[in-house]
């Protein structure tokens, strides 16, 4: 540490705690209380960063959120390595290891800084008028060249370790800021009885008065947040930035919890983000002061004056020791005089308004100052050496000096923080002596209080405070109040401030002429003022198309202390006053947020639930392949050691047909509607006519939209005269309950029905295949016989003693029965039934199989071979409308006169020439074979597999008249060539349906 | 997040709603007698109402009902919440 630059006491360090740290991997040491920002300036490293464009070396501008040069990465080890930090934001801890970005080889040479050279060849808007040609040498040259020329800092190459927390929290009054403003705020609104939250993005709370410590405001504040900390009625947020205001009074809080510790516990969560839902808001976000325009404004050394003064009189640490001043109102001479106290030399004044009152005042002190002042240039390479000082009247530059300094103090007066009140899509009306936007008419229930709408200075600012904090607290416990609604609460239009500001500057400083240096408007993004003007010349008028073209106010700043110079020069150029040229919107988050606390918990295994049936641990345990479907996790196929794919399906399918094979089903969507009107809502819902279906029997439903398109189909089961067992698709099951509700509650209130799901409430166990009754007659207390129970029954009994509803049905085109047990019984029923399949030869078989044996049979997947624009006739399913209903959902429709176009795509059979070529799913079916490009196709394959029972491959397809094209050779065009294909009916296997009627 | 104030449960969050489109567009009695226009304004056309709304919302992580609420579009603000089959409130009289 430099001795020399470090107060003897005062600020809220601690002097007799020495921190190490590395930076750029040089050794130093700050205190405990330091930031990385003012430790570095402490060992007089004023040299923190690159900027991004031009590479030229940059310093610390300010002393919080809006620092726009000082970015580092800080490392702790590989996985945790957080790019585009604010050194000014970044608390000190023992062993603190950052490096500087945007450089190369070092922060004090790099190689980049050609670009500074080359700087009137890429102006604004380069980008888009270069790399225009030659063509091929976009991908070989430009692109991977401007990739790697992009992008601020690196982003850590391991998966984050670290555990992120997220709450939810409610409370009467969210104080945002806790400097004079918001603590009074808080203690008003806590006083009244208010539940109040109150946070702040610094370590500390206090704000503006960790700054000024002589303030009788500040003397108070110990005393002041003793009392808040003891009422149980208020939490305090410190490290926690209010980062993005939602609708409804929700505001989203992102506090980091281990940021700050050397040795942070492995298991603590490191952020936590809080989703904040408050009856009334109070913003108490202050105000950034503003920088000045003019040429070589960039160099290290060049600071805001009330940076400075925080450095100063917060960290104890001189940012040098011969200063000159620049300023654009009267508050930033009180970092003059507070750095005189501290011993560092002022070495000049310049202010570029004319005489005033502070002008007067400090020259009665004995500080030189020049009035009418402009800054034409700096000098120094690393840091500033120099400043040029003139005198410009009326356009006219005289007294030229310049000034030997290391420190140039600047100030354009101070911008409120109007980001979250813009974010609640509140008003914004411009204060002509502020030269900035303040708050105007609210949409929330938001006020805003001190520096943020204006009102600066510290007593003020804390008697405002009060005021919204008591209001926002009366209206919060109003007993006829209800939840946050804004829409009856009394519109807020901020009143206007309470006292006159003191000078202000929006633009850039007069030169008087041309100059060829170049006036940085963004720190960040190298954003000039020659780069403004040439969007200007170019036609650019709306502020935010200037903005996009020369990107001002974008990057990870936003433009904190950019816009409203951006703003003064545009509008200056354009002759319009600033309202008119209008202002970019502000959008959250107001600083970054890391991915982290969005994701809070939900990654890896909890990023999504995922939903296993009751045999799962069952098919792992035989080394099933599983597919997810929707949130489960099935059984795709069961292969045998050496079997891929395609061998375990042949062998699973044949099984079936031969033998039997055994199927988790469980994942079948379940409703249960019951009620005296059950029948009548079915019949009113479903395409089928359900009144003479008896009990004990079941019937292939079909669900239309009321547009006529198929959206779902299962089979239902009849139980009892008023209970119907629906199955539903596995993807489906919630919204056709959802339809179901819909019309339950909305159209036919007068119905009375029951609906349930029972998804997860039964498992089901598929039986498939010629075995099927033999193995499975001596486990139930139900006559299974062909003449007892046909194809399509239903019966209630017992499996093994255990309750079920047993089902005839198949979905494999085999004799098949589906058991619906318990779900709690499901892995002992399967294991038993397991069992008693051995001496029949019973194989497991999965999704992938599943598939297969219903294609082969024409059966349709809702979603694969639909696409909600088939109807029932485009899918061959006619049959199953129950004609002589009155009406159906969707059965109006099906009369359109294009819903029977003869042209409308219907699914059919596809048979290839050559029975070895399996279609690929999704290929375009074409009526000639070399259709050139663009061709309208006739369809598309839907379904596509190879038969091991046929020894073939099939397809389903919709074709366009397809079921008039039987026979016709059809082409699909594919990756490995065009195949001929001949148009067959859907029935590839037992057409007859013998099998299935054993 | 919006705050919703379903009429059978009181005020909860968004994420327990689901969006449920223009609301008091009944289903007609008797589809069959519909002419092609009116089946296809009953099936497709929608208002897009800038202003005032008048919506349905199904508070399915919660009691499952569906009511119907006015919303101003231009401000996402709730007038009112009112349940399925009573007649649209007027937005000046509405209380929340």
């Amino acid at each position: 540490m430099n001795e020399g630059l470090r107060s003897a006491h005062g600020g809220s360090i601690d002097r007799s705690q020495v921190l190490h740290f590395r930076f750029d991997g040089r050794p130093y040491t700050g205190v405990a209380g330091d930031t990385l920002a003012s430790a570095l300036l402490a060992n007089g490293v004023h040299l923190m960063g690159r900027s991004f464009k031009y590479h030229r070396p940059r310093g610390v501008l300010a002393a919080g959120a809006e620092e726009p040069n000082a970015l580092v990465t800080v490392r702790r080890d590989a996985a945790r390595e957080t790019p585009n930090l604010r050194a000014t934001q970044v608390e000190l801890y023992e062993g603190l290891d950052a490096v500087s970005q945007n450089r190369w080889p070092s922060l004090a040479f790099d190689v980049g800084a050609l670009n500074d050279l080359l700087a009137p060849f890429i102006p604004a808007g380069f980008y888009y008028k270069t790399f225009m040609w030659p063509k091929r040498a976009w991908h070989a040259l430009y692109e991977p060249r401007i990739r790697a020329a992009a992008g601020l800092g690196r982003s850590p190459t391991q998966p984050d370790p670290d555990r992120y927390a997220t709450r939810h929290a409610h409370c009467d009054v969210l104080v945002v800021g806790a400097g004079p403003a918001g603590l009074a705020a808080a203690q008003a609104a806590a006083l009244a009885g208010a539940r109040v939250i109150l946070c702040d993005e610094q370590a500390q709370l206090g704000g503006s008065l960790l700054s000024a410590p002589a303030s009788p405001a500040a003397r108070e504040l110990p005393g002041t947040l003793a009392a808040l900390a003891a009422n149980p009625r208020v939490t305090l947020l410190p490290r926690t930035t209010a980062f993005g205001y939602f609708p409804h009074n929700s505001v989203g809080l992102s506090e980091r919890l281990t940021e700050h510790l050397a040795n942070p516990a492995p298991d603590a969560p490191r952020e936590r983000q809080w989703q904040v839902r408050a009856r009334e808001v109070v913003l108490a976000t202050g105000a950034i002061e503003r920088p000045l325009v003019f040429p070589g404004n960039d160099r290290p050394g060049v600071m805001l004056a009330g940076a400075a003064r925080t450095f100063l009189n917060r960290y104890g640490v001189l940012a040098g020791t011969r200063a000159v001043l620049v300023t654009a109102c009267d508050e930033a001479y009180q970092a003059a005089y507070d750095l005189q106290e501290a011993h560092v030399y002022i070495a000049c004044i310049a202010d570029v308004r004319a005489e005033n009152t502070a002008s007067a005042a400090a020259r009665a002190a004995g500080i030189p100052v020049m009035t009418q002042a402009t800054v034409l240039g700096t000098g120094g390479r690393l840091r500033v050496n120099s400043v040029e000082l003139a005198r410009c009247a009326d356009g006219l530059v005289s007294e030229r000096t310049q000034q030997p300094c290391d420190l140039v103090l600047i100030s354009g007066g101070y911008t409120p923080s109007v980001h979250l009140h813009s974010q609640s899509r509140g008003k914004l009306t411009w204060s002509e002596p502020l030269q900035a936007f303040v708050p105007g008419a609210a949409i929330e229930r938001v006020r805003s209080a001190g520096a943020c709408r204006g009102v600066f200075a510290p007593e003020a600012a804390r008697a405002d405070g009060t005021a919204q904090g008591a209001a926002a607290a009366a209206e919060a416990l109003d007993p006829q109040r209800s939840g946050v609604d804004p829409a009856h609460g009394a519109p807020r239009t901020a009143a206007a401030p309470a006292r006159a500001p003191d000078g202000a500057l929006a633009g850039a400083l007069p030169q008087g002429g041309k100059t060829r240096r170049r006036a940085f408007v963004d720190w960040q993004n190298d954003v000039t003022s020659k780069d403004l003007a040439l969007a200007l010349r170019e036609g650019f008028r709306s502020i935010e198309h200037v903005k996009r073209y020369t990107t001002t106010g974008m990057a990870t700043d936003q433009g904190k202390t950019s816009n409203l110079n951006a703003l003064g020069i545009v509008s200056r150029a354009l002759e319009r006053p600033i309202p008119e040229v209008g202002l970019t919107t502000f959008r959250m988050p107001y600083t970054p947020v890391t991915f982290g606390a969005f994701a809070g918990v939900a990654r890896g295994d909890l990023f999504d639930p995922i939903r296993r049936t009751p045999t799962h641990g069952w098919a792992e345990s035989r080394g099933a392949v599983f597919e997810d479907v929707g949130l489960w996790k099935r059984a795709r196929y069961f292969p045998r050691a050496g079997e891929d794919m395609h061998a375990a399906v042949a062998r699973e399918c044949l099984a079936v047909r031969a033998a039997c094979g055994l199927f988790d089903a469980s994942t079948l969507g379940k409703i249960e509607v019951v009620g005296r009107d059950a029948a009548t809502f079915m019949n009113r819902l479903y395409v089928n006519a359900w009144s003479n279906l008896a009990v004990g029997r079941c019937r292939y439903g079909i669900l239309l939209r009321d547009d006529g398109f198929v959206y779902d189909d299962g089979v239902v089961a009849r139980i009892g005269e008023s209970r119907f067992h629906v199955t539903t698709t596995t993807g489906g099951a919630p919204r056709v309950l959802a339809m179901m509700e819909d019309f339950l509650q909305t159209e036919w209130p007068d119905l009375s029905v029951w609906l349930t799901s029972t998804t997860e409430q039964w498992a089901v166990i598929a039986v498939q295949g010629p075995k099927a009754r033999e193995l499975l007659a001596p486990l139930v207390d139900v006559d299974i016989t062909a003449a007892a129970f046909p194809h399509m029954s239903v019966a209630l009994g017992h499996i093994l003693g255990v309750p079920m509803r047993l089902f005839r049905v198949s979905f494999t085109g085999e004799l098949g029965f589906e058991i619906n047990v318990p779900a709690d019984y499901g892995a002992a029923v399967w294991e038993a039934v397991w069992q008693a399949g051995q001496p029949f030869g019973m194989t497991p078989y999965g999704t992938e199989s599943m598939h297969v044996l219903r294609a082969e049979k024409g059966y349709i997947i809702v979603g694969q071979d639909t696409d909600g624009t088939v109807t029932p006739d485009d899918a061959g399913l006619s049959w199953a409308i129950g004609k002589s209903k009155p009406d159906f959902v969707g059965k109006r429709s099906l009369k359109r006169p294009a819903m029977n176009a003869p042209e409308r795509r219907q699914l059919v059979g596809l048979l290839t020439q050559d029975p070895k070529v399996v279609l690929e799913e999704g290929s375009q079916v074409m009526a000639q074979p070399n259709a050139p490009v663009p061709t309208r196709p006739l369809g598309h394959v839907t379904s596509s597999y190879f038969s091991a029972v046929l020894g073939r491959s099939i397809a389903l397809a919709l074709v366009s008249g397809g079921r008039a094209r039987s026979g016709q050779t059809l082409y699909v065009p594919g990756a490995s060539g065009e195949a001929p294909v001949q148009v067959s009916p859907t029935v590839f296997y037992d057409p007859t349906g013998a099998r299935i009627n054993a | 997040m919006l705050l919703i104030n379903c009429p059978y449960c009181g005020e909860r969050p968004e994420p327990e709603f689901v969006y449920g489109g223009e609301a008091h567009i009944a289903r007609p009695k008797d589809p069959d007698s519909q002419g092609p226009q009116d089946w296809v304004r009953y099936l497709y056309r929608r208002d897009n109402t800038r202003g005032v709304h008048a919506e349905r919302w199904r508070h399915t992580h919660g009691c499952g009902r569906f009511f119907n609420a006015l919303r101003d579009t231009t401000t996402d603000h709730f007038l009112v919440t009112y349940k399925t089959g009573e007649p649209r409130p007027d937005p000046a009289k509405a209380t929340p």
